[in-house]
């Protein structure tokens, strides 16, 4: 007999993503790549690991076969467990239900037989959208210390941007007194942060009533939360104050990627206490050549640099070559920049080329939108692609 | 046909003293990110094989820790996988029983219960000294095409440079490429020969043969003796490797090996070749740190690093630090070694884990280059 778990984390990945457009063609928002080697679900992955949860059901839905080919068996995040360990949970067919995944309550509801063959007491439900280090475990104790039903890990956001939240009113002791999905006019700026904790006991009744409940967007921050508010349940904000960002827009996923930057990084990747797990292929060290120049930025294995890099993230495999400039810009893996090509405050995504002397978005200035080059598309020597242009064009 | 490996972690640990001190030759670190092991072991799992018996001799925590379960080379396996092969010590009759092995036969005979428990047909046998990826595939076909009883691949060295060849022994073949004899290097012969580069296909059952009949007649030495006395009777093939071939003898080889991967050239031959990547141990570093200070040419950098100062004509390996004003030209930094502000380097190479603080000057040459051992603080 295995020994039961504590707690199983469910990690909804079907996001779509349909804000990134061009870097969500072919693959779902968690897998969309970050910081040079990763992709987005390599976080809450690795908070899994680095907080000792080693069951984690995965949720995918959407474009899922290049998320489940990156997870396989788990082995990077060391969630290959004998018993546990990660899994992937697609939406099936029942004998009564043949659904897709319709909203995230949903979701979970579909997978309870999932949840219960390790009898857990807790259920950690983790989105596949966001770039943060958290330590779940302090949040696990603050739960069972607190004796409550139900966990929301929170984060002050600033007043302005609060009407894009779910945000919550505490009161002293932490209680969650009232709660508000997206207001208008909100009361606090306490945001949700899309991680609960559950008792798995008191869970499953309101998704099971929420389930049956055809008029319900089956949706936790929408239904479930306030449901469970409204019967009275015990539910406590977990403040957390460390960096955490939505990556939910081109314009946020670059930042992002720019917050690694600098000689003291807003969000740094170089913790040895809190790795972050990746899936690696076996590639050489960077090689940077006698005429490269850079400055301020992050490069991987693989690369090969003999032109200029100025604040950028390369990925894996780049390359460029001699008098191509590169700034203010991210190059997803194995792309190509050709002789005397400029990119200028732009994302290009995996297996881009850039043909010679070719010209990409303009120099930043805060009043151009950035450029995006979607996954494998070739820009010819010479061409010039217009600041704030996507390719390929969500039109 | 199928096939297992066998490579020997410590065999040339004498070639470069300094570093093998505390780790096997097997895990000596290389080009950035590299362990000498992983050349041998990739080549291979690049040719199918999924079970590899590594032979230890001594100071093997570092190789051991290296290889872990085997799973960054795909060798975590139920049924074979990497299997660390550590010293049988009494096992046989012999005028230094009781003591470890000495030479490879003696090593072989060692390990003779891992050999008779394969059921592959081919044993692949590899040294850890030299830098090289190899199509071991194509070697093994022409080793069952032709019937062989061993294959032994060499290169051509040309002996009127070579200050010394160490290692294998050159070997002569007719015009079929049949074994007819083999001789040790004595320093009087100039120009081109094939020199033995320890890499071999054995037949499993000829390899059994040959260490029962060792055994019994208490050989020691595996070329002089085993190989040379069984000429007769059996098909010896030559199988001559003219790719990239760096072998490790010595510091200054060392040192050479590594600032030949500041060409294409070598890059190409060693890693860029297709269906045949050189894997090694994943750190889950992140990516390396540009400060804007940064001033780098011409160098190889791994993963992990934050660099704030120059680097020219330089290997970096994982997690080196390089603080502003610091100027590094021609040297080799070891996993995780530090350098402090306005230090300057030339021509040294810096062990796992060293400290060189503030405003150092050190300088070797490039036919000398100065050595700091691990850990050490300067």
């Amino acid at each position: 007999m295995f020994k039961k778990k504590e707690c199983v984390a469910m990690l909804l990945a079907g996001g779509q993503g349909s804000r990134l457009y061009a870097l969500t063609q072919q693959v779902a928002k968690p897998a969309v790549p970050f910081g040079g080697k990763y992709r987005i679900i390599d976080f809450p992955l690795s908070n899994c690991t680095n907080s000792g949860i080693d069951t984690v059901g995965v949720l995918t839905q959407y474009q899922p076969l290049v998320l489940n080919d990156y997870i396989g068996n788990g082995l990077p995040w060391d969630l290959d467990r004998a018993y546990g360990g990660v899994k992937i949970l697609p939406p099936y067919q029942g004998q009564h239900s043949r659904d897709w995944y319709k909203g995230t309550a949903h979701a979970i509801y579909q997978n309870m037989r999932f949840i219960d063959q390790f009898d857990p007491e807790y259920v950690l439900v983790l989105s596949g959208d966001h770039i943060y280090k958290m330590d779940y475990s302090k949040m696990l104790r603050f739960h069972k210390n607190r004796g409550a039903d139900c966990t929301i890990a929170v984060i002050d956001v600033p007043i302005e941007e609060a009407s894009r939240f779910g945000i919550m009113t505490v009161d002293w002791e932490q209680r969650i007194t009232h709660f508000a999905e997206k207001p208008k006019e909100p009361q606090s700026t306490k945001a949700s942060m899309g991680i609960y904790i559950f008792n798995r006991k008191k869970l499953y009744p309101y998704l099971i009533a929420d389930a049956n409940d055809p008029a319900s967007d089956n949706d936790f921050g929408k239904n479930i939360i306030p449901a469970m508010l409204k019967a009275g349940e015990k539910m406590m904000a977990f403040q957390f104050d460390g960096y955490w960002k939505d990556v939910g827009t081109i314009a946020s996923l670059w930042e992002a990627n720019m917050d690694l930057l600098g000689q003291r990084p807003v969000f740094s990747l170089e913790d040895d206490s809190w790795r972050i797990f990746t899936r690696h292929d076996p590639l050489p060290p960077q090689f940077i050549g006698d005429s490269a120049k850079i400055k301020n930025s992050i490069i991987t294995e693989g690369c090969e640099i003999y032109g200029t890099v100025e604040n950028a993230v390369l990925f894996p495999s780049v390359r460029v070559m001699p008098g191509a400039v590169v700034r203010d810009t991210v190059v997803m893996d194995s792309t190509v920049i050709e002789e005397d090509a400029q990119v200028e405050y732009s994302i290009l995504d995996r297996a881009v080329s850039i043909g010679a002397d070719a010209c990409i978005g303009r120099r930043r200035d805060g009043t151009r939108a950035l450029t995006v080059i979607g996954e494998g598309i070739s820009i010819g020597a010479g061409q010039t692609v217009e600041a704030g242009i996507m390719l390929p064009d969500p039109r | 046909m199928t096939a297992a490996g066998l490579i020997f972690s410590n065999i040339h640990d004498q070639s470069i003293p300094q570093m093998t001190a505390m780790r096997t030759m097997a895990s000596l670190p290389f080009g950035g990110r590299y362990r000498m092991v992983d050349f041998a072991l990739s080549n291979m799992v690049n040719s199918g094989i999924t079970k590899v018996g590594i032979v230890t001799h001594n100071n093997y925590r570092s190789l051991m820790d290296h290889i872990g379960t085997g799973k960054d080379w795909d060798l975590a396996r139920r049924g074979g996988g990497v299997i660390i092969l550590p010293p049988f010590v009494t096992a046989y009759e012999n005028p230094r029983a009781g003591k470890l092995y000495t030479t490879r036969l003696e090593a072989l005979i060692g390990v003779m219960e891992f050999i008779k428990n394969c059921t592959e047909d081919a044993i692949v046998l590899s040294d850890c000294d030299a830098v090289c990826n190899i199509n071991l595939s194509a070697v093994l076909e022409e080793h069952e095409e032709e019937g062989a009883d061993l294959t032994i691949v060499t290169r051509e060295t040309n002996l009127g440079k070579a200050d010394k060849i160490g290692g294998g022994p050159i070997v002569y073949a007719d015009e079929d490429g049949n074994v007819t004899e083999f001789v040790e290097h004595t320093r009087l012969l100039r120009g081109a020969y094939d020199v033995s580069t320890n890499i071999m296909v054995f037949s499993k059952s000829f390899l059994m043969t040959l260490l029962l009949r060792a055994l019994s007649h208490g050989y020691t030495s595996f070329y002089r003796q085993a190989l040379s006395y069984a000429m007769g009777s059996a098909r010896i093939r030559i199988y001559r490797h003219d790719g990239y071939y760096a072998k490790i003898d010595g510091l200054t080889h060392y040192f050479q090996a590594n600032l030949a991967l500041l060409h294409a050239q070598t890059r190409d031959a060693l890693f860029n070749v297709k269906d045949r990547p050189i894997y090694t141990k994943v750190r889950n570093s992140p990516p390396t740190r540009y400060g804007d200070s940064a001033v780098i040419a011409n160098a190889l950098i791994a993963d992990g690093c934050r660099i704030d100062g120059t680097v020219v004509n330089s290997i970096l390996f994982r997690g080196v630090q390089v603080r502003r004003g610091t100027v590094i030209k021609n040297s080799i930094l070891l996993q995780d070694s530090f350098t402090g502000e306005d230090v300057t380097l030339n021509c040294v190479i810096a062990d796992k884990n060293v400290v060189i603080r503030d405003a150092r000057t050190l300088s070797g040459h490039t036919s000398l280059p100065f050595y700091i051992g691990k850990g050490k603080m300067l």
